[in-house]
């Protein structure tokens, strides 16, 4: 019963705001894993995510979508923050059917399932993210290309709306809700509990193959390959080397060990250290990136590389360093992701590269995975072909890069990840995906005719009020 | 070991339970809210706790409801090997020299009935054979009044000074009491405060208080660089202390 009422939460001290009303937290800077844009806002935070809910415009998890996905609107309006909200309700370890709070943590869940036989049937890059983020934006992981996206493995959602009401939804019931919230980066409700199937898994270990990709159209080629014998398959690209050797990169295959390749002792649990505090902007540079990638390319070696790896450093390589996003410096940095129709290797994929070069876009880190079948979430990002994930230091050329990629994607049939975005213009967002926009426009009229859960990618993006 | 938790539904007590739930402990909860105590008796299942996880209401507001809960508890642990106590109320300064309803609910939350449920919690685990554990969280405002935090940090002291008596009474009947004194560590409680350096996290601090539980250390600070930050506030003169303002 440590009861902190709310009307208790005033802050003392005299250089904090005064909140806006009773109960209500300060104003603090709120930002996306890119640390840019950042927006003032009041993020309620408890155990209680219910509670806290209630009146609030949007639901945010640990912040990590890179652009204004998790931002509340300007104005000062209440978020509410679920990363407190983090049990577990129900774990079957029977049938893999698991239950919990929204907040809970992606690496709570898989240091739980790991060593009981089970784990997500999908994972995005990351395990600092929370299971309402995975819902919101429809995460897809390296299996992608079977495993759909993080929504199909969905069974129910209890969600607040935006009416205060409290209800569970599902593809038998309010399907239209459980849809659009698939993707729907927030703004169809709150989600409170999310109910998934794991997946079965017959040791916790990961049998992990690489190999050195030339160029670009190889680094494609083999990847379709590789997608019809492996599960887990990923392409690491050096954009930064020029001329023939564009792209050239380290392909990822991986499985579930057996039983009698894996180790006989289960998985430590490490604690990874944080980046105590933010680099100055000017200490990574991209001829530093350019080193590095030619490096980890020539490190590698020809022919196939083959071994055990722990399941955290294949599925989360970048987790070993907590906060890591602040070697870019407070300028920040933005992750432009986007899928371009297939075949592997079209022309097209080569000119989308050129295109944000020519534009003077330094990508410092690219990661390549193909697409399968669309889900079911209405907004979600994967269709078929492939998609290209280019982080980018923020700077000067960032708004006129993503404009040209924005024109190009919308071209040649492609969309974008909201989750990863943050410069994308509507007019851009519209032509890639007019329809979808408009049948998820239809839906939250229905749901939330007064428009009261926003986000600051709505107003950009969605045409919402402030 | 088999441990009733008061406060274990929230904060550090959350905490602390899941990592005795994850080594295997049986564990009984106490707390004001049904629904809330069924939903972390399901956590707590999941991760491993032994048995199965009961609970039974418990509000720190109301003293004639401890002595049913802590027998409760007993019946269905089958005996007690400890009681941990994180429960508690935090309000700002200021609103509390504002509010006389909250500072009277506050005190008397965080001092006479915790003190109240401490006695009886004693009594049940003295009546077992020896090495027995109370372990309850106070704070390190008890350390030295401070401006922030006098009324809270009243109580607090209060709680401190009479744990610290219980552990010279009944240390020789063979009665661990382990008394937390946790620094500024991130929870909801909390949530809202500007951030001190040195803030700690909620895991980190429980693993701290399951070792101290284990060892039956009579004083921990948590995280516990704030033994040596409470050592240098508690040397500071009043003329400083005056000026100041945290």
């Amino acid at each position: 019963m440590e009861a902190v009422e709310s009307h208790l939460r005033i802050v003392h001290g005299r250089r904090e705001p005064r909140p806006a009303s009773p109960g209500e937290p300060p104003l603090t800077e709120l930002t996306g894993f890119g640390m840019y844009p950042r927006v003032q806002g009041r993020e309620r935070l408890s155990e209680d995510l219910e509670r806290i809910t209630d009146g609030a415009v949007l639901t945010r998890g640990l912040g990590r979508s890179y652009g204004d996905a998790s931002l509340p609107p300007p104005g000062g309006a209440p978020v509410a923050g679920s990363p407190l909200a983090d049990r577990v309700l129900a774990f079957d370890l029977g049938t893999g059917l698991i239950r919990a709070e929204a907040g809970v943590t992606l690496m709570r869940l898989n240091r739980l399932s790991l060593p009981r036989g089970w784990f997500t049937p999908v994972t995005p890059g990351t395990h600092w993210v929370t299971l309402g983020g995975m819902v919101a934006a429809d995460v897809h992981g390296k299996n992608h290309h079977v495993a759909g996206c993080f929504g199909e493995h969905v069974r129910t959602l209890r969600m607040r709306l935006a009416d205060g009401r409290l209800v569970e939804c599902s593809d038998e019931r309010d399907q239209d809700l459980f849809r659009a919230t698939l993707g729907g980066m927030g703004l169809t409700g709150h989600v409170l509990e999310v109910t998934f199937q794991l997946e079965r898994i017959a040791t916790p270990w990961i049998w992990q193959e690489s190999e050195q990709v030339a160029d670009l159209e190889r680094a494609l080629e083999r990847l379709q390959d590789a997608g019809r014998e492996w599960p887990f398959t990923v392409c690491w690209n050096d954009l930064l080397a020029d001329g023939a050797r564009l792209g050239r990169g380290l392909l990822v295959k991986g499985r579930w060990a057996t039983a009698a390749e894996a180790p006989p002792a289960p998985p430590r649990w490490r604690a990874a250290p944080t980046l105590p505090f933010a680099l100055p902007s000017w200490a990574v540079q991209p001829w530093m990136l350019k080193i590095g990638n030619a490096l980890n390319f020539h490190k590698h070696g020809a022919g196939v590389r083959r071994r055990i790896v722990h399941p955290e450093t294949f599925f989360y390589p970048l987790d070993v360093v907590r906060e890591w996003n602040r070697v870019y410096g407070r300028r920040g940095f933005t992750q432009y992701q986007a899928v371009l129709p297939g075949p592997h290797g079209h022309p097209r994929h080569r000119r989308f590269i050129e295109t944000l070069r020519a534009h003077g876009g330094h990508v410092y880190l690219c990661v390549i995975k193909d697409c399968g079948a669309a889900g079911r979430g209405l907004l979600s990002f994967p269709k078929p072909g492939v998609s290209f994930a280019l982080d980018l230091p923020i700077g000067p050329e960032t708004q006129r890069v993503s404009d040209a990629l924005g024109e190009f994607v919308a071209a040649e049939g492609g969309r974008i990840y909201l989750a990863k975005d943050a410069f994308t213009r509507p007019e851009h967002l519209r032509a890639m995906d007019g329809e979808r926009l408009a049948a998820f426009d239809a839906m939250r009229r229905r749901w939330d005719p007064e428009r009261r859960l926003r986000s600051a990618l709505s107003i950009r993006l969605l045409g919402d009020a402030p | 070991m088999k441990v009733a938790l008061l406060g274990a539904t929230r904060g550090m007590g959350r905490a602390v339970a899941r990592r005795l739930a994850e080594r295997g402990d049986t564990l009984f909860l106490l707390g004001r809210d049904v629904a809330e105590l069924e939903r972390s008796a399901a956590d707590l299942q999941v991760r491993g706790a032994g048995g199965a996880v009961a609970h039974a209401v418990c509000d720190l507001l109301e003293p004639g409801s401890f002595a049913p809960a802590l027998d409760a508890a007993v019946h269905a642990l089958g005996g007690l090997d400890a009681v941990v106590v994180s429960a508690g109320l935090f309000a700002s300064q200021e609103a509390l020299e504002h509010d006389a309803a909250l500072r009277a609910r506050l005190l008397a939350a965080n001092f006479t009935n915790t003190v109240l449920f401490c006695e009886l919690a004693r009594a049940r685990l003295l009546a077992a054979n020896g090495g027995k554990r109370l372990c309850v969280f106070s704070s390190v405002a008890g350390d030295r009044a401070r401006k922030p935090v006098i009324l809270y940090g009243a109580a607090k002291a209060g709680l401190s000074h009479y744990l610290t008596g219980l552990d010279h009474k009944f240390s020789a009947d063979g009665l661990r009491t382990i008394l937390v004194k946790p620094g500024f560590v991130k929870t909801a409680m909390t949530a809202g405060l500007p951030v001190p350096p040195f803030a700690g996290e909620p895991e980190p601090v429980a693993a701290a208080v399951v070792r101290a539980l284990d060892r039956g250390t009579p004083v921990v600070y948590v995280p516990g660089i704030w033994r040596w930050i409470m050592l240098v506030i508690r040397s500071l003169p009043r003329a400083v202390m005056r000026r100041i303002q945290f």
